[in-house]
């Protein structure tokens, strides 16, 4: 077992003027589950190829524990990629399934019994051992697949999107099993998705990435509380973030018909406007006149809840730099036992100490 | 969503299948072959306007992203199956979405490895694979594919002249790169040697391997024989600078391994005392390309280097060394290539394809000359072939693997 460090590690492909990966800096623990997540293009699979020894770091360091790994081949890292392939072979039993590829390794007899037979026990297929992969069912199969990188007992494991063949409920499935099992082995874990879902109900921490550089690295709820910057906070989160553009006035920012209050200090340096976000679990609805006015376009009832779907009378909502598909609508989550009307102009404000607000030229995010 | 084909020549008959049914449910009246064993996905053979189709339920954009890989890696020349289509939007009866299919058509006279070695229980026979493997993933690597599932199952091998030449059947985890890294490659090779390494032991567990090998030993092997490969194309040679004769034998030693240099680097240190030569662009298919361009015959590249060597001893008998190579090629094929694969009868000519017929007839002569102590004539060696060796070979024009792995 090991941490993992990269220390501002880049990659600039050939004939290409920007880097991919652009001096990422991350400290992974021992024994941690790390997600690396964001839209395609990010970085994220190149960072993971970086570890891996796959792709050359340009500049910067890669280290495994103590050891620096920058310039070694992926055989001498100790790491494993797993569910790249996942074949299982019709006449071999269970065990010699996941155990094979110690013997390449020049393990004896003995050694690779004791060590399926552990992996066995977590995966809970000490019973099928020696049986034909053929008596398994589907997800017994994947979990043959994860115990075959197992008993290899690297110092991490690294997953390229492993999911990402698999129907949706395999996939639900998969995933819970992949997150518990790693818990319960405790290998420092390095984990690639463009899901948001999938990263944040997976790690103990998550890395965004957008255009090669690291937007923020922190835990699942942190990332969604406190983004650090209008893509974080447009990213993370399903549905997502309501974004606003709106001036800065006496006292706090403009909202609709009143003002909500933002420490004058953080407001120092943000210039003429600042957009604001309100999750839309954070919208509470007001009486008429007071706040900002959404006409209701579509209500999506889902039973204790109701999502509506609206737009914003006199304020842009702003485009968070993921890709956008044209007007986004304003988005609040209310009572699904009495929601508004389509066609009804509703009131709205955020619940107290849930607004977020955000720098309008840089991004970044105003006061804590 | 309506159901839609896309493909690059798409075929009507395909519109007759049976879209709305699970491919796994599909009337066996339309499958040429059944597959048994473990499949990551479902995959069946069906007979489609007089040829055989594969055809692989599997998730859409998966499906157009190996469709479009394939084509890529035809464009390249590299020997892969020719993809035919993707067929989206699929619903059953009940009007439930299906997965997408990929349609591939089935290489012709090509066998899967399991078929090999249940049909010849010969040590050299894994070797042979191995080093077909090897060329194939050499080639693949030089222009910058990444594999990521490299396998026995995920290659099918065609006969060439005694060995065999492979072609890539699976293209789902594979990337196109500008280039490969040292570690893309390396994954790759330690990719093949597990996964050969369990095909080897999963084929001595149904007792099919023959004795003698050892798995483990056979997987170590095809990183030897990629190594040494990879070193020989494209390593960079030191020398005199008096001593420019080694480009030109250079040059020689990767056309007889079956390589054409398409771009060579040269370059002197600072005082012009030493040469440093680099190949940058190396093709495979040395000898089936002069082949094509003398005879338009298509082959693979021992056929063809076979080929040549009898148009070698065609000109040298009939003493016509001195004449334009290409007139002397079209009378060799004329009255002895032609002749020979027309003679074989109509009901043997799916037991091997014509070139590897002509390539064993030269063998039987060679036998019968050796046993006879004389010179055998061409149409004596091709009688004997076809009523005594032909007859007892089986049909391989489209062999299926009825036990795939992966």
């Amino acid at each position: 077992m090991a941490t993992v460090k990269f220390d501002n590690a880049t990659r600039v492909y050939p004939g290409n003027d920007s880097p991919s990966v652009d001096q990422l800096n991350i400290d992974i623990e021992d024994g941690e589950f790390l997600v690396l997540v964001g839209p395609s293009g990010c970085g994220k699979s190149t960072s993971l190829r970086m570890l891996a020894g796959l792709e050359e770091v340009n500049d910067g360091k890669i280290w495994i524990g103590d050891r620096d790994v920058t310039d070694l081949s992926p055989k001498d890292r100790d790491v494993a990629m797993v569910f790249q392939n996942y074949a299982l072979y019709p006449h071999m039993s269970v065990a010699e399934n996941m155990g094979f590829a110690l013997k390449i390794a020049g393990e004896d007899k003995a050694q690779i019994r004791e060590r399926v037979e552990e992996a066995a026990k977590i995966l809970d297929l000490t019973q099928f051992l020696d049986r034909k992969p053929k008596a398994l069912s589907g997800g017994q199969r994947q979990r043959v697949a994860m115990g075959r990188a197992i008993v290899r007992s690297p110092q991490v494991f690294l997953m390229d999107e492993p999911l990402s063949n698999l129907d949706a409920k395999l996939r639900v499935q998969t995933r819970t099993q992949i997150a518990s099992l790693q818990r319960r082995l405790g290998v420092t874990t390095v984990y690639v998705t463009h899901d948001q879902v999938e990263a944040m109900t997976m790690g103990d921490r998550v890395a965004l990435l957008k255009d090669g550089i690291l937007q923020q690295c922190d835990s699942p709820r942190r990332m969604y509380d406190h983004p650090d910057n209008v893509f974080v906070a447009g990213f993370i989160g399903s549905p997502a973030m309501n974004l606003v553009s709106t001036p800065v006035v006496d006292g706090g920012v403009d909202f609709g018909t009143t003002t909500l209050q933002v420490e004058r200090d953080a407001l120092a340096e943000a210039g003429s406007r600042v957009i604001v976000g309100i999750r839309p679990e954070d919208v509470e609805l007001t009486s008429e006149g007071d706040g900002m006015a959404i006409v209701v376009d579509v209500v999506e009832e889902l039973g204790a809840d109701a999502y509506i779907y609206g737009s914003a009378e006199d304020a842009a909502q702003v485009d968070s730099g993921e890709d956008d598909d044209g007007v986004k609508p304003f988005i609040a989550r209310v009572d699904g036992r009495r929601p508004p009307r389509k066609g009804e102009t509703i009131y709205i404000k955020p619940q107290e100490g849930h607004l977020h607000v955000f720098n309008a030229e840089s991004g970044h995010r105003i006061g804590h | 969503m309506p159901l839609e084909i896309s493909a690059a020549r798409p075929d009507p008959a395909l519109l007759d299948l049976p879209w709305s049914i699970p491919l796994e449910e599909w009337p066996q009246d339309l499958l040429a072959a059944l597959p048994r064993g473990i499949s990551r996905h479902v995959v069946r053979f069906a007979r489609l306007s007089g040829s055989v189709i594969a055809i692989k339920e599997i998730k859409a954009d998966i499906a157009r992203r190996e469709f479009q890989m394939l084509r890529q890696l035809g464009r390249l020349d590299q020997p892969c199956v020719e993809p035919l289509g993707v067929v989206t939007g699929r619903t059953d009866a009940a009007g439930e979405p299906l997965d997408a299919c990929l349609i591939t058509r089935h290489l012709q006279f090509s066998l899967p490895y399991r078929v090999v070695f249940s049909q010849h229980l010969r040590e050299d026979t894994a070797v042979r694979l191995l080093d077909a493997l090897a060329v194939l993933l050499v080639r693949l690597h030089l222009v910058g594919y990444w594999w990521g599932d490299v396998s026995l199952s995920n290659t099918l091998f065609r006969r060439d002249a005694g060995a065999f030449a492979a072609y890539l059947v699976d293209a789902e985890t594979g990337e196109l790169h500008e280039q490969l890294t040292d570690g893309q490659r390396a994954h790759d090779i330690d990719i093949a040697q597990v996964n050969i390494a369990g095909e080897f032991m999963d084929l001595e567990a149904s007792g099919v391997l023959p004795e003698g090998l050892d798995p483990v030993v056979m997987a170590q092997d095809i990183v030897t024989r990629y190594e040494t490969l990879w070193h020989e194309l494209t390593e960079d040679e030191w020398f005199d600078s008096g001593e420019t004769w080694r480009v030109d034998q250079r040059i020689r030693r990767l056309n007889a391994q079956g390589f054409d240099v398409d771009e060579l680097a040269i370059a002197t240190d600072l005082d012009g005392t030493r040469i440093r030569i680099q190949p940058k662009v190396v093709d495979a298919g040395h000898h089936s390309r002069r082949l094509l361009r003398l005879t338009g015959l298509d082959v693979e590249e021992n056929q063809a280097r076979r080929l040549l060597n009898d148009l070698d001893s065609y000109t040298a008998a009939t003493e016509r060394q001195g004449e334009d190579e290409e007139i002397v090629a079209h009378d060799w094929l004329n009255r002895i290539y032609e002749p020979t694969v027309r003679a074989v009868p109509a009901e043997l000519r799916g037991r091997l394809e014509s070139a590897e017929i002509f390539h064993e007839v030269l063998e039987h002569r060679w036998f019968m000359a050796e046993r006879l102590g004389h010179d055998i004539d061409i149409r004596e060696a091709l009688d004997d072939y076809l009523r005594h060796v032909l007859p007892g070979k089986p049909e391989e024009r489209s062999v299926i693997d009825e036990e795939r792995s992966s």
